[in-house]
């Protein structure tokens, strides 16, 4: 069964949303490791390498991603992840900015896939699988 | 069954305590020095005859059970992958079998970790590393360090089961005395004490007294059976919880300030008290250890020293305390008992610090962070605040004439409001000093071992002029 290590980064404490994202994606056959709501890059990259984690799926509602998620790449490759993939979604961005800067400024960081407010996690299962080599 | 003797082979004195089951109370105690370089059994029968003079005539004892830290105690090694996680909860497995953790190693080993084994003559080596179905590259790399090598100590397996088969492989071929576990860390931030722990008491009564020369005591007792401070943790966990319809403390903590080290364990869930936390990091067992190897009253009092500022130790020195002095004093003769006012009141000092430093080390921290939501914090560690007892045990704490004045300074300090200590613990004293043996006795009969300990744990009065310290 492949890894992947969810949760909701920094300050923030929505934690409906990861419930869902939890619950998808153990219907679809994952063990996802659930790092829970206010949880640090370290508590993300922890978790992936002790369950050799394929995928970090990074969520943030309360509008810090940007600030939350920076370096974060940068840290996996410090600590040995180099092949990992990252995806971030929800509400990452201060008030309603054009999501393709958005996304672009989140590529630079390193994060893999970048989704806008709204998203379910059903629309990207298909990704999630072609990302992991199930499809 | 009628009388039980119940001998504590401590890293100085070998402590005997002789219980009458049908009274289900002390008969009386004794102790004499540890003689584990000589012959055990030396020191032994020296506490025996003082024990047989308190009684004033030998009898005989139905049975006779021991537990040990003589000879070093219990020396282990942690492996595991990341610090905060299999490598944290592989330490607290050695710490709840009753061992000393000498030495962690996180990630890879390398050839000059694998010889910090053996130069340190570890006794028992933990392996773990990866969730069950998560990492098992970096557990298999060291297991082939392992096997490489000269180590000699038997090694426990509690990593990865995804690596079960080709850990042991490897350990078979390179005829390692291994011995295979349930992961310590099954899911990620899930604790899993309990068979690794029964694995290393199996060893330590198996090889581990053999090899330190403490098993020809079993000539003259019926059974070694547990690391000292094992046998503590389950007194402490069973006064805590009590047995059957014999209710238990409820939450303790207890501090046990020793020559070389200070141990402090908790007896809680530590769960947040407060609405606006959140737990995060590994789950915490129970019940807690932990050990400072660099607080005790004499072997480590240069450790303690070093936990003072420059004007701590200026303002005592103003009150004709010479504290570097004072400390190496101690270093030095480990057997030293403190005979005039001033000894008396050094070792006082010493055992405040070493309590408050060591319970700092002990309690969950807060952390604030905040939120849209307002002020929101994590814990990390235990929620000790509301914890109802404080339990002092230890020649120092016992001995001293305030004992209050030393346990205080495991609570609430207005100087460290971030960290979880007991707001407002009544104080105990384990003053016949009997905690090790009533864990030895509660092996076979936990009623009557719970029931000693309730009527010999007193209650502590607090001095009315202990304010001005």
């Amino acid at each position: 069964m492949k890894s992947i290590v969810i949760g909701v980064i920094g300050a923030d404490v929505h934690a409906v949303g990861n419930r869902i994202i939890e619950y998808t994606l153990t219907r679809e056959g994952y063990n996802v490791v659930n790092v829970g709501v206010l949880s640090t890059q370290e508590d993300f990259i922890n978790a992936a390498i002790e369950t050799s984690a394929r995928l970090i799926l990074v969520s943030s509602l309360y509008g810090h991603g940007e600030l939350d998620c920076r370096g974060m790449r940068d840290k996996c490759n410090e600590a040995g992840l180099k092949d990992v993939l990252l995806y971030v979604g929800g509400n990452i961005v201060v008030g309603k900015q054009d999501f393709n800067d958005v996304e672009k400024r989140f590529k630079d960081m390193g994060f893999n896939r970048v989704y806008p407010p709204g998203t379910n996690i059903e629309d990207v299962m298909d990704t999630i699988k072609k990302d992991l080599g199930d499809l | 069954m009628k009388h039980y003797l119940l001998v504590d082979f401590g890293s100085t004195y070998t402590k005997l305590t002789a219980v009458d089951l049908d009274k289900e109370d002390i008969i009386a105690t004794s102790k004499s020095i540890t003689t584990v370089e000589t012959d055990i059994i030396e020191g032994y029968e020296k506490a025996l005859h003082q024990l047989y003079q308190v009684m004033g005539k030998p009898i005989i004892f139905d049975k006779v059970v021991a537990c040990s830290s003589a000879a070093g105690g219990l020396k282990m090694a942690a492996i595991g992958l990341v610090e905060e996680l299999t490598t944290e909860a592989a330490k607290r497995v050695c710490l709840g079998a009753g061992a000393k953790v000498e030495l962690v190693i996180s990630h890879h080993m390398n050839k000059s970790e694998v010889q910090k084994i053996m130069d340190k003559n570890i006794d028992i080596v933990l392996l773990a590393g990866g969730a069950n179905g998560g990492n098992q590259e970096c557990v298999i790399h060291n297991a082939k360090m392992l096997a490489k090598s000269d180590v000699k100590a038997p090694i426990v397996f509690a990593g990865n089961k995804d690596a079960i088969d080709e850990v042991t492989d490897i350990l078979k071929d390179a005829n390692k005395d291994f011995y295979i576990c349930e992961n310590v860390m099954p899911k990620l931030n899930i604790l899993n004490i309990d068979s690794a722990k029964d694995t290393i008491k199996e060893i330590f009564v198996k090889n581990i007294i053999e090899a330190k020369g403490i098993k020809k005591v079993e000539k003259v007792v019926d059974r070694v059976v547990l690391p000292t401070p094992h046998a503590v943790l389950m007194a402490a966990e069973l006064l805590s919880k009590g047995y059957q319809d014999e209710i238990g403390f409820g939450d303790l903590m207890l501090a046990d300030v020793g020559g070389a080290t200070t141990d402090i364990y908790s007896m809680a869930q530590g769960l947040p008290s407060q609405m606006n936390a959140v737990l995060s990091g590994l789950e915490e067992p129970f019940a807690k250890r932990t050990v400072e190897g660099d607080l005790g009253m004499r072997y480590s009092a240069l450790g303690v020293l070093e936990t003072f500022t420059e004007s701590e130790i200026h303002q005592l020195s103003l009150k004709n305390i010479d504290l570097l002095d004072a400390c190496t004093k101690r270093n030095l003769d480990i057997e030293m008992i403190p005979l005039t006012d001033m000894d008396k009141k050094i070792d006082d000092i010493l055992a405040k610090r070493s309590v408050e430093v060591a319970t700092s080390r002990h309690v969950g921290t807060l952390k604030g962070v905040y939120t849209p939501m307002g002020m929101m914090y994590h814990q990390t560690g235990k929620d000790l605040t509301q914890t109802t007892y404080y339990i002092g045990t230890g020649g120092s704490i016992i001995h001293s004439e305030d004992p209050v004045s030393i346990l205080k300074h495991g609570a609430k300090l207005t100087s460290k409001p971030m960290e979880l200590r007991p707001h407002r613990p009544k104080y105990l004293l384990d003053q016949s000093y009997i905690l090790s043996a009533m864990g030895l006795l509660s092996m076979d009969y936990p009623l009557i071992a719970l029931k000693i300990m309730k009527k010999h744990i007193v209650e502590l009065e607090e001095k009315q002029d202990a304010g001005n310290e």
